[in-house]
């Protein structure tokens, strides 16, 4: 965080910075980071793709709306963001065409950034997305939208409370009234700038033989392919037999994941 | 993606990951998940807090028990749909009229004149002002002001919450069909616009079960023929009902159309999956959202600028190459007949045959581009083959009126009776799908074999459909 007082007042203080947020519509040039937006279904992804990038990408209260990923930039304290919205889903495991889509951005099109937007009223089913998010990438920032549908059926969300525990930053929200939009702006770019260091909680309490299985693979694949991240999750997939993370091993193209410079890569829909 | 230097060693890693998964058993997946399970629910205890009594939630069980129970689920399924509709044809009414006269009645003889002006030949004064003008304020007129208030009302429904309940309903009828429960919603979504439905059938897994979901996808209404079905059901079908009834009877007609649609659906869904798409149908799990309080303000703008205008655009696009096909069709003569006339005169027999005629089988030929200028098209041909004189100002002008009691009028012209009616609604829920729903089954099955398959299912299905209600009618009302 930045402690300092510059000259300029209002205009560079942290918290007036919701004015530094530019819409950029479709205009995506020239991106310094990548956002990947994810999240069960109905929760309002769309909505706070929406609020971000100015578009009127179609919302509607029906789980399965957005099929195909919805792409859009918005620019916000000197860097341009380009803004992914990736079909809901309720997990990231199964192999239907929707979770893999959402799954493959963010394993292989490795973005900056990904914002998981939970409904605050339903947390707990919610979570286990988020932490499937987490097994795979270390900047997630949790959105906390329908703050007010969580509030008016008397839940309230003691949201330090869960960014301590899950080691990622969280932002309340009602993004359909535009509430916490500013802020959201403000952690995600702090979280791609590297000014917010996440540690995400990681799954720990599996059973002692599947320990062993993984950890002989983790070494394996840590050997192998030295600059990749999540390994652990990668291991998991390879006893499961994932066919798309077994062809991405043979390949090499897990390897390349961190090799390659992201701004050549092509990610097609 | 290029493959790096020859290497064993990743083969290696599969072959260790393939020796592993026999040592920590098949149910590890189980075990995993139950672990992860249990970390969400113990981080989701420890920051939830139960502020309130939850009076919300009560209430929207209270309503989901209503809309989705066993006896009054479908009912008011039917009574919301029919209030939508007569809003619609009710609401539509006026301001169709008044469009109508502006650019019909007013801006059309004055761009004829300022043609004529500045010595524009008659041929090109014909094609741009009588084809391509007309043709547009023709779709203009008859299609923006039901879609302004439709869009906005469906759009409000969905925003309410209601789609994943109509789709909860219909989940055992499609069961039963051997089809995807999520089937309903891309049914739904037809209802609007049956391109953007066929591409959110990615929500269904099964490849046969989405191929079902694809073909049978056309008989959800869309926006382009909605429009077909509200004018005609109001000439004809209200025109029986005394005139306090007629809106709403022509409501429920249209209703009654939309209905027949689903069934249809159920029905080839399940021929399809007894017969060519064998198989049993997997089961899903649909999340019922909360009822959330629409932003009316928010909805209607969003809905005019989102659907109303992009359809209406799409429609106009189409018109206008149509409107210069329809001019020309009509005003290029072999031997003392135009082209229109000669397929009219050709087709008439079979269109006959099947209570329709040979202008309605012209007109959907000219409209496969967009279903939306049918009835301008038909309405302009009819004009022309029954040589109507005082309407139009020479061949292939689609003339002016400006109240459903003119368009009444060159109906009758045209030797159209009740059957004509009804079987034109039938033809317009049951033919092919339009030229951009064929290229996007094409984009999303990759297969021509079910592309042509899903295209000229439906119209077979339409000339037999509307053959047997004319043999039956013919035969009862002797």
């Amino acid at each position: 965080m930045e402690k300092q007082m510059p000259a300029g007042g209002c205009d560079v203080c942290p918290a007036h910075h919701s004015g530094n947020l530019i819409k950029l519509g479709v205009n995506m040039a020239n991106w310094d980071f990548v956002v990947a937006l994810a999240g069960n279904p109905n929760t309002g992804k769309s909505t706070v793709f929406n609020a971000l990038t100015g578009l009127r990408q179609h919302t509607g209260n029906w789980p399965g709306k957005t099929v195909v990923r919805a792409e859009g930039g918005f620019a916000y304290d000197g860097h341009r963001y380009k803004l992914v919205d990736l079909p809901g889903t309720y997990s990231l495991l199964s192999t239907s065409l929707d979770e893999e889509v959402a799954r493959d951005f963010i394993l292989f099109g490795r973005p900056d950034v990904t914002v998981v937007v939970v409904d605050a009223a339903r947390l707990e089913r919610n979570l286990n997305l988020v932490l499937q998010v987490l097994e795979i990438t270390d900047r997630a920032v949790v959105c906390l939208n329908l703050m007010d549908e969580a509030n008016r059926q008397g839940l309230s969300v003691d949201e330090r409370r869960l960014a301590r525990d899950l080691g990622v930053p969280v932002v309340p929200a009602a993004a359909r009234r535009g509430k916490g939009i500013s802020e959201l702006t403000r952690v995600l770019s702090d979280v791609a700038t590297g000014r917010t260091v996440c540690r995400p909680q990681r799954i720990r309490n599996e059973p002692p033989a599947l320990k062993k299985a993984v950890g002989k693979l983790v070494a394996q694949l840590q050997e192998e392919f030295p600059n990749v991240p999540n390994t652990r999750w990668v291991a998991l997939r390879l006893l499961e037999g994932d066919a798309r993370i077994v062809e991405a091993v043979c390949s090499g193209e897990l390897g390349d994941l961190d090799r390659m410079p992201r701004q050549e890569e092509e990610v097609t829909a | 993606m290029s493959v790096p230097t020859p290497n064993q060693r990743p083969e290696k890693l599969i072959r260790l990951a393939a020796k592993l998964r026999w040592e920590v058993g098949s149910n590890f997946h189980d075990s995993l998940m139950e672990a992860l399970y249990a970390n969400a629910a113990q981080i989701a205890d420890r920051a939830v807090i139960r502020t309130g009594d939850g009076a919300r939630f009560d209430l929207d069980r209270t309503i989901d028990r209503l809309v989705t129970s066993r006896w009054l689920g479908f009912p008011i399924m039917l009574a919301i749909l029919t209030l939508v509709f007569w809003l619609t044809i009710e609401g539509a009414n006026v301001p169709s009229a008044m469009l109508a006269s502006l650019l019909i009645d007013t801006l059309h003889p004055t761009l004829k004149s300022l043609a004529a002006a500045v010595g524009m030949p008659w041929w090109l004064n014909g094609l741009l002002v009588d084809g391509m003008y007309l043709a547009m304020a023709w779709v203009v007129s008859v299609m923006l002001p039901p879609m302004a208030i439709f869009f906005p009302l469906f759009t409000l429904l969905e925003d309410f919450g209601y789609l994943p309940r109509v789709a909860f309903n219909l989940d055992g009828w499609f069961k039963r069909a051997g089809a995807h429960g999520k089937q309903a919603l891309t049914m739904s979504m037809g209802f609007g616009c049956n391109a953007a439905a066929i591409v959110s059938t990615r929500v269904i897994d099964s490849p046969r079960e989405r191929l079902i979901a694809i073909i049978t996808n056309n008989f959800s209404l869309c926006n382009g023929r909605w429009p077909t079905q509200i004018l005609v059901a109001t000439i004809f079908i209200g025109g029986l009902a005394p005139a306090h009834f007629a809106g709403l009877v022509s409501a429920g007609a249209v209703v009654g159309v939309a209905v027949l649609g689903v069934l249809l659906s159920f029905v080839v869904s399940w021929g399809l999956s007894r017969s060519v798409l064998r198989g049993e149908a997997s089961a899903f799990s649909l999340e019922l959202p909360p009822y959330r309080p629409p932003r009316v303000l928010q909805t209607v703008y969003t809905s005019i600028i989102d659907r109303t205008l992009i359809v209406l655009w799409r429609a106009v696009i189409f018109a206008i190459p149509a409107g210069a096909a329809i001019w020309l069709s009509s005003n290029i003569l072999i031997g003392g007949l135009s082209l229109a006339e000669h397929f009219i005169n050709w087709s008439q027999p079979f269109g006959l045959l099947i209570g329709l005629n040979g202008v309605i089988l012209l007109a959907y030929v000219i409209a496969v581009p967009a279903n939306e200028i049918v009835i301008p098209t038909i309405l302009m041909l009819t004009v022309l083959s029954a040589k109507l004189t005082g309407l139009g100002t020479g061949a292939g002008v689609m003339f002016e009126l400006d109240s459903d009691a003119a368009i009444a009028g060159i109906f009758a012209s045209g030797g159209w009776n009740l059957l004509t009616a009804v079987n034109l609604m039938l033809f317009s829920l049951v033919h092919n799908p339009c030229s951009t729903t064929i290229y996007t089954i094409w984009k999303e099955t990759r297969s021509a074999k079910w592309t042509s398959f899903a295209s000229l299912l439906p119209v077979g299905m339409g000339f037999l459909l509307c053959f047997l209600v004319a043999q039956v009618w013919r035969l009862v009302s002797g």
